[in-house]
């Protein structure tokens, strides 16, 4: 084969990119990844912005990494390692806490501290959520069906899924429907009264979303959050060595070992169209490539609208694509500290410094955090999720010395005005004021910080909207919809081009099942 | 309330009984010491395979011989050659009875020409004495007035070169060496049971709390994490390392010959060193067994994760594993034969594997072999796909570095 061609091309050294690239070369494919970045993990990357401090700049956790991604790819050999992320404490404003741990006792003790009613509610609803999301959990795997289409394969996977949902029994199809409609305050109001408590698990269900916790169909995301729980021993939840940068490092070191190539200051300006049918890529720089499959693990307005010329696609395609929502919602701050943050309700240091820590008060704070972002503000008294990365992983920071990730929302993407130099500033300065109200210290403390807003995001990851997603998870873009209806099975309407990303069912997390699903398809397609 | 009918405090309990949490205690050797600190054994799991974890291992037997004939005792009883150790070294070993078969496992350090330390699990003196009749050796126990913490994990080396009046950069792998932590005189041997970077650490009894305050002050900053046994147990199935009673029985405990495991058998060959000059116990029926083979052969089990899952999802579950080292027998089947048994069994978090020490017997215990380990599921007996791989499933850069 010629230098630069191929059999598959990979447009995006993200963690779909990369698992994409590593499935493809394991089926013994010629296969070249290419990123435009200088370094692979897309919004899965750990930098040293200051020098000793690394920060898991973007994405912060590991939860749905798929278990046989792992295996497959023989992830633990090739770096990786889950550390536990045990806790979740909320501080609250009357200088008290919630705290939950994964151990059933203490936790149970804890919100009976605060309210017993809802302590017992707590087990059984835990229960609920995970067999809802045993039921739900095998949709996720599927390749979605085309309830228009009348192929067999459409027909066989609508055959699938008609077989999977008859196996429910009507209390739980009837559960299902509710969930994935509701929303997570109706849900949460029905189970629980504690502020606090309602407060912090409603903040699952709005992550990455533009909605607030009254929103319909914010119940859906919850459950997505006990997905993890019935992987049994294999759940992957927890923080990844060296940070998220460590996930995509020991993926691009099996994709390598498998024989893909990873090339990085590739920037890919369009997809080669070559009678009919995507024939490779070329570069900014001018530099081609070619290959029978090009496949992109770019964000969706990217994939189709920007490397590929309109006219190869179909009107309605382009409409459905322009109109997917990207909106990010959401942004990071990571700050450098020389000391650990002390909070007034934990004095010392404690064992929950080593889980998250979370500022959600209650619903009411974060719908009226979603209320000014709705309006193009940003919440002047955001919902936080923290970690001290730190405390979990002591390469992070110098001895002594602590680095703290801050997952902020809302920021809107359409922030009035535009963002701009003083808009960030201000909203690193409203994370930073909120964060001292709970633990004074802080800025004293503070040794550097970088401020991410979802226009950075875009700018930084290339994603575009910055929706920490690639594409907001809401009913309406989920399953056969997402990223369009009759093109959820990885493939697009231009032959020889498919779709792996975030923004392709079953949506986003460090999940890869995007990435794997794709590759599975391509090589459906090229074995016929 | 009879002393004797106590279980014995370490010279660590002071600290570690406080710092207890799960008030979990495990007898180890007539002690008491921490199974686990904390509810659930991750975080000390992780101390050990990602920061720094201290161990209180003081229940170790320890043995100082000293005399001019201390080398030749040691040459004597164990598989080692010990007359080409130098001072300062240190050999894990062996050592059997007259039929070859293993007695018990441990370390022996040259702290001097004329002297050496040995560690053991089960009370050796009686064994010792016996082989040192005619010889112009002093055996002395020391196991209560010596106390030991293992400090293992990837920033062992830094903590302990944070407190210790010495680096310890050019300690090599089982190396030992003295130096003192304040005005504490400590001997730091770079061993353990983990298969991880680290070291063990050796001080007089009355001066043991200095030795743990002055580590765990100075691991702070590395997340030294004290570490109960349970943890330990699972890193040390990682590392390939067994244990008298879990996973072989002592010969002169054994009460029929077929619980009895020579070191070949235990995968130890590379202990045995029939190179080496004059007499050692076991020697003649060694060499029988090494020209026969071994019908016997302890290795490592993987359990395909696929196929347990697929038992499980049988009855609509996903796989339930214990979440800590089980020492418990399980049949090892070929083709619905048994031909062995699994003597301790344990997820791996750092592998993601469900792993096992398996006696198999010949031939099935060749690397890559297919055989199915017994798993209960719901309350039935099923078996599990699993391949025989080498030993030791972890072994990290950073060990011998």
């Amino acid at each position: 084969m010629p230098a630069n061609q191929y059999d598959a091309i990979i447009i995006g050294a993200g963690h779909n990119g990369l698992i994409a690239g590593a499935y493809l070369a394991r089926a013994g494919k010629k296969v070249v990844v290419l990123e435009r970045r200088e370094m692979v993990g897309g919004a899965a990357v750990t930098e040293e912005i200051f020098p000793g401090y690394r920060f898991t700049e973007f994405s912060y956790v590991v939860s749905l990494l798929r278990p046989e991604i792992i295996r497959d790819l023989e992830l633990p050999r090739h770096g990786l390692k889950i550390l536990p992320l045990p806790s979740t404490v909320t501080p609250m404003d009357n200088g008290d806490y919630l705290a939950a741990w994964p151990d059933h006792e203490p936790t149970r003790r804890e919100i009976y501290r605060h309210s017993p009613r809802d302590a017992e509610a707590a087990d059984e609803y835990g229960r609920t959520m995970a067999r809802a999301a045993k039921a739900i959990k095998p949709v996720l795997s599927l390749v979605p069906p085309d309830p228009s289409s009348m192929s067999v394969r459409d027909m066989l996977g609508l055959i699938k899924l008609g077989q999977y949902a008859r196996s429910l029994s009507e209390k739980e199809l009837y559960r299902i429907a509710k969930l994935v409609t509701q929303s997570s305050a109706d849900l949460l109001n029905e189970w629980f009264e504690f502020d606090p408590l309602k407060g912090t698990k409603s903040a699952s269900g709005i992550i990455g979303t533009f909605l607030g916790p009254h929103s319909p169909g914010t119940a859906y995301v919850l459950l997505h959050h006990y997905m993890g729980e019935i992987d049994g021993a294999f759940r992957a939840w927890g923080f990844a060595k060296n940070g998220t940068g460590g996930v995509t490092a020991a993926i691009a070191a099996s994709a390598r070992a498998l024989g893909a190539e990873i090339r990085t200051g590739a920037s890919v300006k369009q997809v080669i169209v070559k009678g009919g049918r995507a024939a490779g890529v070329a570069l900014d720089n001018g530099d081609e490539f070619h290959a029978k499959v090009v496949m992109s693990a770019a964000d969706p307005k990217r994939s189709f609208l920007s490397f590929v010329e309109s006219k190869h696609f179909p009107d309605d395609f382009v409409e459905q694509i322009k109109n997917f929502r990207v909106r990010g919602s959401s942004g990071k701050v990571n700050i450098a500290l020389s000391e650990l943050p002390q909070f007034t309700c934990l004095p010392g240091e404690s064992p929950l410094h080593r889980g998250a820590i979370s500022i959600s008060p209650s619903m009411d704070y974060i719908e009226r955090a979603y209320d000014e972002a709705k309006y193009g503000q940003c919440s002047k008294n955001p919902y936080i999720d923290m970690i001290i990365p730190s405390m979990i992983d002591r390469d992070m920071a110098p001895p002594g010395h602590h680095v703290m990730s801050c997952f902020v929302q809302y920021a809107p993407y359409d922030i009035e005005g535009g963002w701009d130099d003083s808009k960030r500033d201000a909203f690193g300065e409203t994370v930073i004021s909120t964060i001292e109200r709970y633990a004074p210290n802080i800025r004293r403390a503070i040794v550097g910080k970088q401020v991410i807003t979802p226009k950075d995001i875009e700018r930084i990851a290339g994603i575009t909207g910055g929706n920490i997603f690639h594409g907001e998870l809401l009913l309406h873009q989920l399953f056969f919809l997402r990223p369009a209806p009759q093109w959820a099975d990885f493939r697009t309407p231009l032959p020889g081009y498919y779709f792996g990303a975030s923004g392709a069912h079953p949506g986003g997390g460090v999940m890869g099942a995007a990435g794997k699903m794709a590759a599975l398809e391509v090589l459906k397609d090229w074995h016929g | 309330m009879l002393e004797t009918l106590e279980l014995k405090r370490t010279p660590f309990h002071e600290r570690t009984s406080r710092l207890s949490v799960a008030q979990n205690w495990r007898r180890w050797a007539g002690y008491a010491v921490v199974g686990s600190y904390e509810l659930s054994l991750d975080h000390e799991y992780w101390a050990i395979r990602d920061r720094a974890a201290l161990i209180d291992v003081s229940p170790l037997m320890k043995y100082l011989i000293e005399g001019p004939d201390a080398a030749r005792l040691l040459h004597k009883v164990t598989t080692r050659d010990i007359h080409k150790m130098g001072v300062g070294q240190v050999y894990y070993t062996g050592w059997c009875d007259e039929e070859g078969k293993l007695l018990d496992d441990g370390t022996v350090s040259r702290l001097g020409d004329q002297s050496f330390r040995m560690t053991s699990a089960e009370p050796s003196l009686r064994w010792l004495a016996m082989n040192a009749v005619g010889m112009d050796v002093k055996v002395a126990e020391v196991t209560d007035q010596m106390a030991a913490l293992s400090l293992q994990g990837p920033k062992s080396r830094a903590v302990l070169n944070r407190c210790c009046n010495d680096q310890l950069d050019a300690l090599k792998y089982f190396r030992l060496m003295n130096t003192s932590i304040g005005d504490t005189p400590i001997s730091v041997s770079r061993t353990g049971y983990t298969g991880d970077l680290g070291y063990e650490i050796w001080v007089e009894a009355e001066q043991a709390l200095a030795v743990w305050d002055a580590l765990m002050e100075a691991g702070d900053d590395y997340g030294i994490t004290p570490c109960g046994i349970l943890a330990m147990d699972m890193a040390r199935v990682e590392a390939g390392l067994f244990m008298v009673d879990a996973d072989y029985t002592a010969a002169n405990h054994a009460w029929i010959e077929g619980q009895k495991s020579s070191p070949f058998e235990m995968g130890l060959d590379w202990t045995v060193n029939l190179n080496k000059q004059g007499y050692f116990v076991g020697r003649k029926a060694l060499e029988r067994e090494r020209k026969a083979g071994s019908a016997w052969k302890l290795v490592g089990l993987e359990v395909d994760w696929v196929g347990l899952e697929r038992l499980f999802a049988e009855v609509g579950l996903p796989p339930q594993i214990p979440d800590m080292a089980v020492r418990a027998s399980l049949p090892v089947l070929a083709e619905g034969k048994q031909v062995g048994y699994a003597s301790t069994s344990t997820w791996s978090p750092v592998l993601k594997k469900y792993i096992a020490l398996a006696h198999l017997q010949r031939p099935h215990y060749e690397p890559g072999t297919s055989l199915a380990m017994e798993v209960t599921v719901e309350h039935h007996r099923r078996h599990a796909p699993a391949k025989v791989v080498k030993l030791p499933f972890y072994d990290p850069a950073w060990k011998k570095k």
